[in-house]
């Protein structure tokens, strides 16, 4: 049985249905890079993973544990941590703050080893986090989410509006995750930074997933990425 | 791809270094108490008398401060925690003993008591839900108040308490009387002052500035602020139990929703979020309404201030001045957004 094993997920906003019954297994170690058209369903489908959109029906089990339709605080201490699209921190706080607010399980990842890791926080972690740059923001979100020593991470377009060379730094810390035998679940616009970490690409459509491959053969399958995602 | 390693030194990180900054504000702090505390000596007996009554009504506005600013529940029913602490100390009082700390413990604890009685249903509520119903908790405990007359008084309210003791000895004094209000009045205030910073508060604050991501990083977050709402309620009953050590009296007026309204009135002039702002808020509403003499239209002059305050100065009167024990959004977010309004999810 895999580590996360998603079955027959349904769910949505009010009475309308986003994700249509979505399968999904991912193992240990690994990264799955979700790619998608807007409105096909991504971020409804990490929203949900997450317990922050109820689900209607269907299953979501981590390492044999039921998790669907727990709720937010219950999913994150099984193991599940976030990075949210646009970075959600919390303007008011200072990194440090973020940073020791994190800090509830105890594991491999501690303040210092993700200072070592994101050094330019370190360098900011008096200020507030509206002070800081979109990048910087975005690695505080990362920095968040590593500390709560996650088995699972999803990560929801983490490169939106980065500068390539922190899109790089982004895809080394997604490396370092999966080395630790950590489970990230990747919604990416970027093709490139889903194809440097990501060991398979899955596309959704219309609320489910349609196509899954290695990342490999989808880079050699430029007809499918053009049907499905409408790039060349 | 940059070359990353992998965790391994364990440890925490430093506070953030802001000591010039702190060491200002840690002056004029000292400079403040000690005005304070000599002000009985120069001055005349009403002046000390309504200075009392700012310390006490400031402790209160702090309380609800906790609540408004920092964890952003806006509570029309605070003063229901704050009158029945006032109860509370004065029937300990007039049927146990005066002799301080008891009439302020039981203030501190039925105001905390109440507050979790009430508070588990509330916190689970947002918005204009959690105003409501904290709104028709003060109305409810304002009308046990009113009828139930063997033990309050009723209408008339809880009247003959008599003078506080310390060591034995009555403080009928006006000004031994004030450095009893100044000197609790402080302990209340650094309390709160202390949870605001500690990292329960940087969680409240997290709650207020967006709770759903809170619970996505663990943390119960009906839990916290049941906490809070708690710990709020104490500091209400402590500021009741030094309202009725100074007016001797308690009515079912101390807990009803003009109170309260009051009390969210000095904290939305001063400041939501600044725990010494909402002192000044509650020094402008008690001059205003108590000690100048405006014909009656004390309400009305406030009401004016307050819509000027909301216009011209929205982060109130501590938004004049740089972060100086503030706990709340930095310069740039303040500029639009109050603490007290919840942020995006």
């Amino acid at each position: 049985m895999s580590f996360l094993a998603v079955r027959d997920l349904v769910s949505g906003y009010d009475r309308s249905t986003v994700l249509g019954g979505v399968d999904l297994a991912l193992d240990r170690g690994a990264t799955l890079g979700l790619l998608g058209r807007n409105g096909a369903g991504k971020s409804t489908l990490i929203m949900t993973l997450m317990g922050l959109v109820p689900p209607t029906s269907g299953s979501v089990q981590l390492d044999g544990v039921e998790l669907a339709g727990r709720r937010p605080d219950v999913i994150a201490r099984a193991g599940v941590a976030l990075v949210p699209q646009g970075r959600r921190v919390w303007a008011t706080l200072t990194v440090a703050e973020h940073l020791a607010l994190a800090s509830r399980r105890r594991g491999t990842w501690t303040v210092d080893s993700v200072l070592d890791l994101l050094p330019r926080l370190g360098e900011r972690r008096g200020q507030y986090a509206a002070q800081l740059s979109g990048g910087e923001q975005q690695m505080l979100a990362v920095a968040r989410a590593l500390l709560t020593n996650p088995r699972l991470v999803l990560l929801d377009e983490p490169s939106d509006g980065l500068a390539p060379a922190l899109v790089d730094q982004i895809g080394a810390v997604i490396a370092t995750m999966c080395a630790e035998g950590v489970a990230v679940l990747l919604v990416e616009q970027d093709l490139h930074l889903a194809f440097e970490v990501a060991q398979e690409i899955a596309v959704m459509e219309k609320g489910a997933i349609v196509h899954r491959v290695p990342t490999a053969e989808f880079r050699l399958d430029p007809g499918t990425a053009h049907r499905l995602l409408g790039v060349t | 791809m940059t070359a990353v390693r992998a965790p391994t030194a364990p440890g925490g990180v430093p506070a953030p270094v802001t000591r010039v900054a702190r060491g200002r504000a840690g002056i004029v702090a000292v400079a403040v108490l000690v005005v304070l505390a000599a002000a009985p000596l120069f001055l005349a007996p009403f002046a000390t008398t309504t200075l009392t009554r700012i310390l006490v009504f400031a402790l209160f506005a702090v309380s609800l401060d906790l609540l408004v600013g920092v964890t952003g529940l806006p509570s029309l029913g605070h003063a229901g925690y704050f009158g029945a602490g006032a109860y509370a100390a004065g029937w300990v009082s007039i049927n146990v003993t005066a002799e301080a700390p008891v009439p302020l413990l039981a203030g501190l604890a039925v105001g905390a008591v109440a507050a979790a009685a009430t508070g588990w249903v509330t916190v689970r509520s947002q918005g204009v839900f959690f105003l409501m119903l904290t709104l028709a908790i003060g109305e409810t405990l304002q009308q046990v108040a009113d009828s139930w007359e063997s033990v309050t008084g009723g209408a008339n309210g809880l009247t003959g308490v008599p003078a506080v003791r310390l060591a034995g000895a009555p403080l009928a004094n006006i000004g031994f009387l004030y450095w009893y209000v100044l000197v609790f009045g402080v302990v209340g205030f650094a309390a709160v002052a202390l949870v605001a910073r500690s990292p329960f508060g940087a969680a409240l604050r997290g709650i207020r500035d967006n709770e759903p991501r809170m619970r996505a990083l663990g943390y119960s977050t009906s839990l916290y602020k049941y906490a809070v709402f708690v710990v709020a309620g104490g500091v209400a009953g402590l500021a009741g139990s030094l309202l009725v050590a100074q007016q001797r009296l308690v009515s079912p007026a101390d807990l009803g929703f003009t109170t309260a309204s009051f009390a969210l009135l000095a904290v939305i002039i001063g400041g939501a979020g600044s725990l010494w702002g909402a002192c000044l808020g509650a020094a402008l509403v008690i001059v205003i309404r108590d000690a100048l003499d405006l014909g009656g239209n004390g309400t009305l002059v406030l009401g004016i201030v307050f819509v000027l305050v909301v216009y011209l100065l929205p982060r109130g009167v501590a938004g004049l001045l740089p972060r100086g024990g503030r706990v709340s959004a930095p310069r740039r977010r303040r500029a639009s957004a109050p603490p007290w309004r919840k942020g995006s999810t």
